[in-house]
């Protein structure tokens, strides 16, 4: 029982730095926070799920077909609408907020709701691993998490695109006087966010089915991470991330499934009140420039 | 010698990440003194009117201030207990009048009950003291938006806006920079009537000529340190002070 | 005074500029007031609303009735709203401010069997005080936390209590005492509407107000006056929640009932629409976007979810092509006039 809590509560976490990757990238980058992203994490699953059943497409190009468009979706986004509200805040939340509600929205009118719609899982294959069940997608959604991670890592620190992000994220004026294209940055980073939604979406996705509420669970996971990593943070993300993934796993196994909603939320009010700017968030620390 | 300072600094200390911007600060700046604080671009000036009016907590050391240790306190508190100051980058309320401006310092606890709180009253305070800066009444300055007004009366409404805190000490920080030298010649004397008022005064400053007219005592700060104090023609003579001087703008 | 404004979207060698009407210079200094049509220009943008608001309920049928109640519940959580982007804190989550004070109504009179009379005030004030309680430590911080603090919490409390089976669970509390009358219920809320509307118009224009909105554009400015920002913020969002808790409580008595629901995103979606639409920053606009889009929502019924698509999208459009709103539009219209000169 407890190897198996803790095994599930690993893969829980995984799965929650995996949702909040991405929204995390965005802001800490441009300082955009896409409310429209768990939007954008169903609307690719339902494109995979379209070029899967409806155009019989193989699952995997099917994947990376809506990944990509995914991520094209995301930098549409930034130059047709955010571009023109850039640095009001107010205008940037709402602008986001009404993208992803129509988007959600419009697939719930669509009538796509219900068990059939789901995506298949990659092995169909389950273990036994220290006397616990485990099957092949779970033990992947890690796979990919570390992988992305490392990888995302190894993409902001040596690479010039990365390096760039890092200097926009530290001091945009700076950066810009040495003649980096904060536009062209911003707009990647959000396009790359809506990417690392979507790839959050085919892998975790088979575990469950796609509906458009889902993308407000999504967004509100993603948010709480975020408030309790500390805004813009990558590691407060994944910390925060095994935080609650464990947190909801143990009071799940040993008090009841009722309380998981409740640990989550009084696990943000504490961090909150002890320290408003999540664990690792830098908004105390780096004191503004007076 | 004094025998209670208005300000005391002790051992001040504050680090930004591993940027040291302030480094064993200590100084007394007695009552009715006008201090002068310089010191090339990034020495630490900045912050160190950002520690003494809490916008910035330090890293260690201490600030009394009327016998009171002030250092970590928040800004509000600290400005209630009479230090008011005035922002290097000045950044008004452009969509207001610049009268309208002057609402926010004349609403603080500190002048809300003296100023009277009726609607409409603190329009008249706020209209009275723009004129002693400057702001020509007949020319209807005070009304125009602030977005409008050239740097000079960006400037004069900052200092009004500190004045109107009814201050103990004032810190007046590069007031005079990116201004014209007829225009620092009409700030002046405002500067020379508030002293006579008996108000405490801290500039920092980059004209020096100006500065050593009318200070009393000069601190030279370079890279955090002190580096240098005393008389305004005296400081300019040590050494230190001409190495980096002569190092920063060489 | 000439407020002369090039007009991008025409040729180069036109501009389009905006002159104050002649009644509006004379009109705006009040003792020059010499006429009944000055008189009236400046009385008939208070006192069409007024009448128009307190007339309708007559003149309405039942079901007309009800929408017009609705339009004042949703037009109170947008000045609400407003009144909370005025002092630069973007709520996502009115539900939560609206659920807070329905809850609390529904709790003292289902289970202590207050009367509505008792529980509207008083759920007004514990529901706001709750929520500003819950949302304290997000005013030390700028920017977005504040959003996204308010977006999730309401959508969570509905988990909450469907798990914990709290007051009712996903039940709810049914069986609530309804408000003795129905013309008592329909002008209490559109009085309630009329005095905040003008009540906290007169205070966002008042210095206190202005104080507000310099927090928003500037913080570290009103600190430096010596005044604590946050508790400033903190009075900004009991007084907005507080309002937000009135059309809860008050609704749960219209309803005879409180759940679940109560705390669904449409409580928040629909506000931040018609104050974005209507035109942010002068509760006017909220109010005038609450009476264009919840019967427009009602004529809208055939298309169902499709609504809310359109919401999202009306977000979008008016935030980025027309982020004054309509309400600007025609106060620019009443107090100038435009004309086309050559440059
Ligand atoms: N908020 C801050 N965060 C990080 N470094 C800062 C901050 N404020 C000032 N510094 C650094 O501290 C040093 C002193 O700056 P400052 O006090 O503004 O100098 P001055 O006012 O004398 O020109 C500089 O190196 C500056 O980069
Ligand atoms: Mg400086």
């Amino acid at each position: 029982m407890f190897i198996g809590t803790v095994l599930y509560a690993v893969v829980n976490s995984v799965i929650l730095a995996l949702l909040a990757i991405g929204f995390n990238l965005t802001f800490g980058i441009s300082g955009v926070a896409n409310f429209a992203y768990g939007a954008l994490y169903i609307m690719s699953a339902y494109l995979s799920w379209m070029l899967l059943n409806l155009l019989e497409l193989p699952f995997l190009l099917a994947a990376v077909i809506s990944i990509l468009i995914t991520t094209l979706c995301g930098a549409l986004m930034y130059r047709f609408v955010l571009l023109r509200v850039r640095g009001q805040a107010l205008s940037e939340v709402i602008a986001t907020f009404g993208i992803g509600l129509a988007i959600l929205e419009l697939f719930r009118y669509l009538g796509f709701v219900g068990f059939e719609y789901t995506l298949p899982v990659l092995i169909d294959h389950s273990f036994v691993i220290f006397g616990a069940y485990i099957d092949m997608q779970r033990i992947l959604i890690v796979i990919v998490g570390a992988v992305l991670v490392i990888f995302l890592w190894l993409f902001t620190h040596h690479t010039s695109i990365g390096l760039a992000f890092r200097g926009i994220a530290q001091d945009e004026r700076t950066a810009l006087s040495l003649g980096i294209n904060s536009d062209r940055i911003a707009t990647l980073s959000v396009s790359f966010g809506a990417g690392l939604a979507a790839i959050a979406a085919t892998i975790i996705i088979p575990l469950g089915s796609i509906s458009p509420s889902e993308g407000y669970d999504v967004l509100i996971k993603a948010l709480a991470v975020c408030i309790i990593g500390g805004l813009g943070s990558t590691g407060g993300v994944i910390v925060a991330s095994f935080v609650i993934g464990f947190a909801e796993r143990f009071t799940d196994s040993y008090i009841s499934s009722h309380w998981t909603m409740i640990v989550s939320l009084a696990a943000i009010l504490i961090v909150l009140t002890i320290k408003p700017s999540g664990l690792f968030g830098k908004q105390k620390e780096l004191e503004e420039r007076i | 010698m004094h025998p209670s300072p208005l300000l005391k600094v002790a051992g001040l200390y504050k680090n930004f990440g591993g940027v040291q911007a302030i480094h064993d600060l200590s100084f007394d700046l007695a009552r009715g003194e006008l201090l002068g604080l310089i010191g090339p671009n990034g020495s630490g000036k900045t912050t160190a009117v950002n520690l003494i009016t809490g916008f910035v907590k330090p890293t260690e050391g201490n600030i009394i201030y009327n016998g009171q240790n002030i250092s970590g306190l928040p800004p509000y508190k600290i400005i209630r207990m009479g230090i008011a100051r005035t922002f290097q980058m000045v950044k008004p309320f452009y969509q207001l009048p610049a009268y309208k401006n002057m609402i926010i310092p004349l609403y603080s606890p500190r002048v809300k009950k003296r100023v009277g709180g009726k609607y409409g009253d603190r329009d008249a305070v706020a209209l009275d003291l723009l004129e002693e800066v400057g702001f020509e009444r007949d020319a209807f300055v005070a009304y125009k938006s602030a977005s409008v007004l050239p740097q000079g009366y960006l400037k004069r409404l900052e200092l009004a806006k500190a004045i109107a805190l009814q201050p103990d000490l004032i810190i007046l920080d590069e007031l005079f920079s990116g201004l014209s030298l007829a225009e620092v010649a009409s700030i002046v004397p405002i500067i020379e009537k508030l002293r006579l008022e008996g108000k405490t005064i801290i500039m920092i400053e980059h004209r020096l000529k100006e500065l050593f007219r009318i200070a009393d005592r000069i601190i030279v700060l370079n890279y955090g340190e002190k580096i240098a104090e005393g008389f305004s023609n005296e400081v300019m003579e040590s050494d230190a002070v001409k190495k980096a001087y002569l190092g920063a703008e060489a | 005074m000439r407020n002369a404004q090039l007009n991008s979207t025409d040729s180069k060698h036109r501009r389009k500029e905006r002159i104050d009407r002649g009644i509006k210079a004379r009109s705006s200094d009040i003792f020059a007031l010499s006429s009944w049509r000055e008189m009236l220009y400046l009385a008939a943008p208070r006192c069409i609303p007024i009448v128009g608001c307190l007339m309708l309920p007559l003149v309405l049928g039942i079901y007309w009735q009800k929408v017009l109640l609705s339009v004042a519940v949703f037009a109170l959580l947008a000045i609400s709203w407003d009144i909370l982007e005025q002092s630069g804190m973007i709520s996502l989550g009115q539900a939560l401010f609206f659920g807070m004070g329905a809850y609390t109504a529904g709790v003292f009179n289902h289970y202590f069997g207050w009367p509505p009379f008792l529980t509207i005030p008083f759920a007004s004030i514990l529901g706001g005080l709750i929520s500003t309680v819950i949302l304290l430590p997000v005013l030390r911080l700028r920017g977005i936390y504040f959003s996204m603090v308010t977006l999730i919490i309401p959508l969570m409390l509905v988990r909450i209590v469907e798990a914990t089976r709290i007051f009712g669970g996903t039940e709810g509390l049914s069986g609530i005492t309804p408000l003795p009358s129905k013309w008592l219920e329909l002008y209490l809320i559109v009085g309630a509407l009329l005095g905040a509307l003008f009540g906290f118009r007169r205070m966002m224009g008042s210095d206190y107000g202005l104080v507000l909105k310099a927090i928003r554009d500037n913080d570290r400015s009103v600190m430096n006056a010596g005044i604590n920002v946050y508790w400033f913020k903190a009075q900004a969002l009991f007084i907005a929640s507080a309002i937000g808790a009135f059309a809860g409580a008050f609704m749960t008595h219209v309803y005879m009932f409180v759940g679940m629901p109560v705390f669904a995103l449409d409580y928040s979606i629909l506000p931040i629409a018609a104050a974005v639409v209507g035109g942010p920053g002068t509760l006017a606009g909220a109010t005038l976007g609450a009476f264009i889009l919840v019967p427009l929502s009602e004529i809208l019924r055939g298309i169902g979810g499709l609504r809310i698509v359109i919401y999202g999208l009306f977000l979008v459009v008016f935030i980025v092509a027309l982020p004054e709103g309509i309400f600007h539009y025609i106060q620019r219209k009443y107090h100038q006039f435009e004309r086309w000169v050559e440059v």
